[in-house]
């Protein structure tokens, strides 16, 4: 490639850091360009590596992510450019070592804020080693249809409005990042459109200057004029017009030195750019533009004329007969717009894939229910409150949480025997991890075990909707041969009754509105217990009962939407829930004891395995 | 992110902390500065620092000014009851010092050095390498005895291999001896800890021992970060008078708090034109095409915000602005303008900054009819149709003459427009 370019259309970089947004932009540039290749050949994550996937038109490249930068080049004998997005902490160390490695050639310093010396060795030695830094303190640059550093040149429609997707007859280079946008506008509204624009950065030392890409510029026969935005402060364009005096910038050359007001300002103030401060008389604005003037540089009378000298100054170019006209390309690829962009723009929509009405974790904090958790914390709300919300997305009356809650304590657990806590121990002494151990003694939970809350309410709710007598229920079930869910104790009887039952129904005659249900249970019992007194209504009967007529009396669901949540298992809900803290607490306690592998005795098996001949 | 004037009294406590490191031992300081501020108990000074009441001391204020003597603002000789009553006398009272008037607020004291012979020596980091003067003819006329002045340059790729030989050529031994680990560890101080300017002048030698008289110093404020430890001075000082306005000092308030950037410095409060402008290098051209038309004496302010602020601070910044623009008529009774302007932003996206902007624009609407405000808003980048479109509509809404260009409108072009416009609003 000719010294006096900076990239081409082969051109290929790395592209250090993981700036996939970046990397995204840099590739839909290439596409608009029409470029084969996507210009990013590599990622350097130091560190890492693997692959990263992007967009190339409508279909997709997978990029691959190096640990170092050597490792990259080692692997691509093509890149030439590095695009550093260090911080300005490891901006120096990075780019330095870009500088000493053989291949690269260009490195862009992104970075705001890289210390003045460690900015001003690495100037010096891009110079010694015959390289170019662009930047720090920079958007890029751009090579017209062929290259374009970062984020520069900005979204898709800038770049197509300004046609940076082909060779114009502009070289540009400005100190400012902020406004190298503005000076393409400019630039593609006044002329064929740019060849190449800079933005070397506003930083004191700047990698390259002003005069390094002029001369550039000057070097390339397709470049015909060039334009060039100064700023105060620093002797950059002194070198220019060093460089015009002595004959080695002979093109047109139109420029403008910004920070003419600083002769309005207070001494001491500081313009955004480190290096925007006018020490002496000849650093000022004016002084600039005036011994630019003198070397015969066309400078306009302010910025606000400077669209127009530029299209003076290419007219006469033009006129002249030295202006090639512009081949368009005869068709510009369309970049699809980004799913995430167009959804915010709304001019795409899709339904969603999943819904939530419980919880919310998309503000500040997330909430239940509509309410943040610190606001149930605050407001003295217990795991009676939030199982009302998350479960029902309502807040129940404290008298159905402190129901709840105490449903929960009274089934959290039956003590190791029973077959959810044995296959919990079972487990935990296999050795296996907590949540296997809760999980196997759950998986037990089923028709014959843990199930009678759920039922009992579910048959009982059933009869009583249907306006069945207790006896007539009775011997229905009799006849069915269902033995009712919920009805039957092992040792305790009327006479003996279970005092966890005796609680929660003096509960209930207290606080509850009404107890429909359990009154009907109760009717119940009054039948069975005729026949055998331990068929009581018993602890899990009891709960079912009331959790319906609790949640009848909340105020929130009519007769069908109780069914309806009976039916979807939320009183299932309420055992597993309780149930988990024994299981939980049986798994670990064997671990706490270290108990060892369990293997069931032989003189406990009844072995009838027939011996095969 | 620049060049930064520091206390002296903290270049001399770092310079006199790190010196004995870069010099191995050679060169010692015992007894550091002292700063008194507007919270010092000055009474309570001597229970830490006894010197203070067995020598002989010098106090001079120390808020990034010189010429401080020729202001009669220096006091040499001092006993410490003299020198307290001098801080106490001066302490929060104006000076004018050149041009600038500003309130003086902090105090160096150090011990009073008799002495006979003043030196110079000055290091300024340029573009081509780091230069270091030295003189034995210090002193306060030191530019009238330039040509006593010997020069070296060190290039920016020879840090290490800094020789100070021959600026101490035509020294005697015993000078040579301890003047050569002074200017070897100086260089070494200021490279190792980003100095970009760093003069002593004088200093002299008293019994073999290197005695600092008066030091100036500025670093470079990017480089905080490889300094953590060694400077330790929290804010950088502003330069003296630059006492900012309640509005100033709150949008620097909004600024230290986010990622984002808010700049304002007020000019002319009673100027005509206000400008609310998006981006550092944007911000610059307007002002200063404002000023390129010979209005720069109603240019109201300089400022920008950039790096995507978000509503919210965007808002803040418009109102602050709004409540200065509409204190009261300009003079001539004609209308103010309010430049609303920016280049084409990278990926700002345009519609969200200026809901901040529109927010602010309904709140101080019946204010602006009052004062009598017209509107000029120039703006491209992404989204920037629908911006420009919401702008349209608040003009309407709230009956304000807004004017609302995009990218099809050169940058500044809405100043000429302003200003030929100027003489509107005439009652």
């Amino acid at each position: 490639m000719e010294p006096y370019l900076l990239f081409s259309r082969d051109t290929r970089s790395i592209v250090f850091n993981m700036q996939t947004r970046a990397v995204q932009r840099m590739l839909d540039f290439d596409y608009l360009s029409g470029r084969n290749k996507p210009s990013v050949a590599a990622i350097v994550n130091p560190g890492n590596s693997g692959t990263h996937k992007a967009h190339w038109g409508k279909g997709e490249v997978l990029i691959p992510i190096y640990p170092s930068i050597q490792a990259a080049t080692d692997a691509n004998s093509d890149i030439d450019v590095m695009v550093n997005f260090a911080s300005f902490r490891s901006a120096y160390a990075t780019t330095k070592e870009a500088l000493l490695n053989k291949q690269i050639r260009v490195v862009a310093v992104i970075a705001e804020g890289v210390p003045e010396r460690k900015a001003r060795e690495l100037a010096h030695l891009s110079r010694k080693l015959k390289k170019i830094i662009i930047g720090p303190a920079t958007v890029g640059a751009v090579g017209a249809g062929a290259f374009k550093v970062g984020n520069t040149g900005g979204t898709i429609d800038n770049i197509k409005e300004q046609k940076l997707y082909r060779r114009g007859s502009v070289g540009l280079v400005t100190k400012s990042g902020g406004l190298l946008n503005e000076m393409f506008n400019i630039v593609s509204h006044n002329t064929d459109g740019i060849f190449e624009g800079v933005a070397i950065g506003g930083d004191k030392y700047p990698g390259s200057g002003l005069i390094d890409h002029l001369l550039r510029y000057e070097a390339n026969p397709k470049i015909k004029m060039m334009v060039a935005l100064g700023e105060l402060g620093g002797d950059e364009e002194y070198k220019v017009v060093d460089a015009v005096n002595r004959g080695l910038l002979t093109k047109p050359i139109v420029f403008w030195v910004m920070g003419t007001c600083s002769k309005m300002f207070p001494a001491g103030v500081q313009f955004g750019h480190a290096g925007a401060k006018a020490g002496a008389e000849a650093e000022t604005a004016d002084a600039k533009n005036k011994a630019l003037k003198k070397a015969g540089v066309i400078v306009p009378n302010s910025f606000d004329t400077l669209g127009d000298e530029i299209a003076r100054t290419f007219i006469k170019l033009k006129d002249e007969g030295k202006i090639t006209p512009i081949e368009e390309p005869r068709e510009i690829p369309n970049i699809p717009m980004d799913y995430a962009d167009a959804l915010k723009k709304g001019i795409i929509r899709k339904p969603t894939s999943f819904i939530s009405t419980v919880a919310d974790d998309r503000g500040e904090e997330v909430n239940y229910g509509g309410y943040p958790i610190s606001e149930i914390v605050h407001s003295g709300g217990k795991i009676g409150d939030v199982i009302s919300l998350l479960w029902f997305g309502r807040r129940f009356p404290k008298w159905a949480t402190d129901f709840m809650e105490m449903a929960l304590m009274i089934v959290a657990d039956h003590g190791p025997a029973v077959s959810g806590a044995h296959n919990a121990i079972i487990a935990s002494r296999a050795g296996k991890d907590l949540i296997s151990c809760l999980c196997s003694g759950l998986l037990t939970i089923g028709p014959r075990f843990g199930g009678a809350i759920d039922d009992c309410a579910k048959f009982m709710s059933e009869a009583f909707g249907r306006g069945l007598s207790p006896r007539d229920f009775v011997s229905e079930m009799k006849d069915r041969n269902v033995k009712i869910p919920g009805i039957g104790h092992r040792v305790k009887s009327l006479e003996n009754p279970d005092g966890r039952v005796t609680l929660l129904i003096e509960y209930a005659r207290k606080k509850f509105p009404r107890a429909d249900l359990l009154d009907y249970a109760l009717g119940v019992q009054a039948v069975t217990t005729q026949k055998k007194s331990n068929l009581i209504l018993n602890v899990d009967g009891t709960i079912g009962v009331l959790m319906v007529d609790m949640l009848r009396g909340v105020g929130y669901f009519d007769d069908d939407e109780v069914k309806r949540i009976v039916n979807l298992g939320y009183l299932n809900g309420f055992f597993v829930l309780g149930r988990s803290i024994g299981l939980i607490g049986h798994a670990l306690d064997q671990k706490r004891l270290n108990e060892r592998l369990y293997r069931h005795p032989w003189e406990d098996i009844l072995y009838m395995v027939e011996r095969k001949e | 992110m620049a060049r930064r004037g520091i206390r002296e009294y903290d270049a001399k406590r770092i310079f006199y902390r790190m010196m004995p490191q870069y010099t191995g031992e050679k060169i010692k300081f015992d007894i550091m500065p002292i700063l008194v501020d507007p919270g010092t108990n000055i009474d309570k000074l001597p229970e830490e620092n006894p010197w203070l009441e067995n020598m002989r001391l010098v106090v001079k204020p120390d808020q990034l000014f010189g010429k401080r003597g020729k202001s009669g603002l220096v006091l040499l000789d001092a006993s410490f009851e003299e020198a307290a009553n001098f801080i106490k006398q001066k302490m929060g009272k104006s000076a004018k010092i050149g041009q600038v008037k500003g309130k003086l607020t902090h105090f160096l004291v150090e011990p009073f050095i008799p002495h006979d012979s003043e030196y110079y020596i000055a290091v300024k980091m340029e573009t081509d390498g780091d230069h270091i003067y030295f003189s034995t003819q210090g002193g306060v006329d030191i530019e009238s005895v330039w040509e006593t002045v010997k020069e070296i340059k060190v290039g920016p790729l020879e840090e290490q291999e800094f020789d100070p030989e021959p600026l101490l050529m035509d020294l005697k031994a015993d000078e040579r001896k301890l003047l050569l680990p002074f200017i070897k560890g100086t260089y070494r101080f200021f490279v190792n800890h980003d100095f970009v300017y760093f003069e002593i002048n004088p200093f002299t030698i008293v019994d073999k021992k290197i005695k600092v008289l008066d030091m100036v110093a500025k670093v470079d404020d990017t480089a905080v970060f490889q300094n953590v430890g060694v400077w330790d001075f929290g804010e950088f000082p502003e330069p003296f008078g630059k006492d900012p306005t309640p509005e100033e000092a709150y949008i620097k308030s909004l600024d230290e708090k986010t990622g984002a950037s808010l700049k304002l410095t007020i000019l002319n409060p009673e100027g005509m034109i206000w400008t609310m402008v998006a981006g550092g290098g944007a911000s610059v051209v307007y002002a200063d095409t404002i000023v390129d038309m010979g209005f720069s004496k109603e240019l109201s302010n300089y400022g920008e915000y950039s790096g995507d602020p978000s509503t919210e601070l965007t808002y803040l910044y418009a109102k602050t602005i709004l409540s200065l623009m509409t204190r009261a008529k300009h003079r001539s009774g004609k209308d103010k303008i309010l430049i609303i302007g920016g280049g084409i932003a990278n990926f700002t996206d345009v519609a969200n900054t200026f809901t901040g902007i529109i927010q602010a624009l309904r709140e101080y609407s019946d204010k602006m009819k009052e004062v009598g405000v017209r509107i000029f808003v120039r703006r491209g980048g992404p989204n920037y149709k629908a911006g420009l479109e919401k702008m349209k509509e608040v003009g309407s809404e709230i009956s304000i003459p807004i004017k609302v260009y995009g990218p099809e409108l050169h940058m500044t072009s809405i100043i000429p427009m302003a200003i030929r416009d100027e003489g509107k609003g005439v009652n």
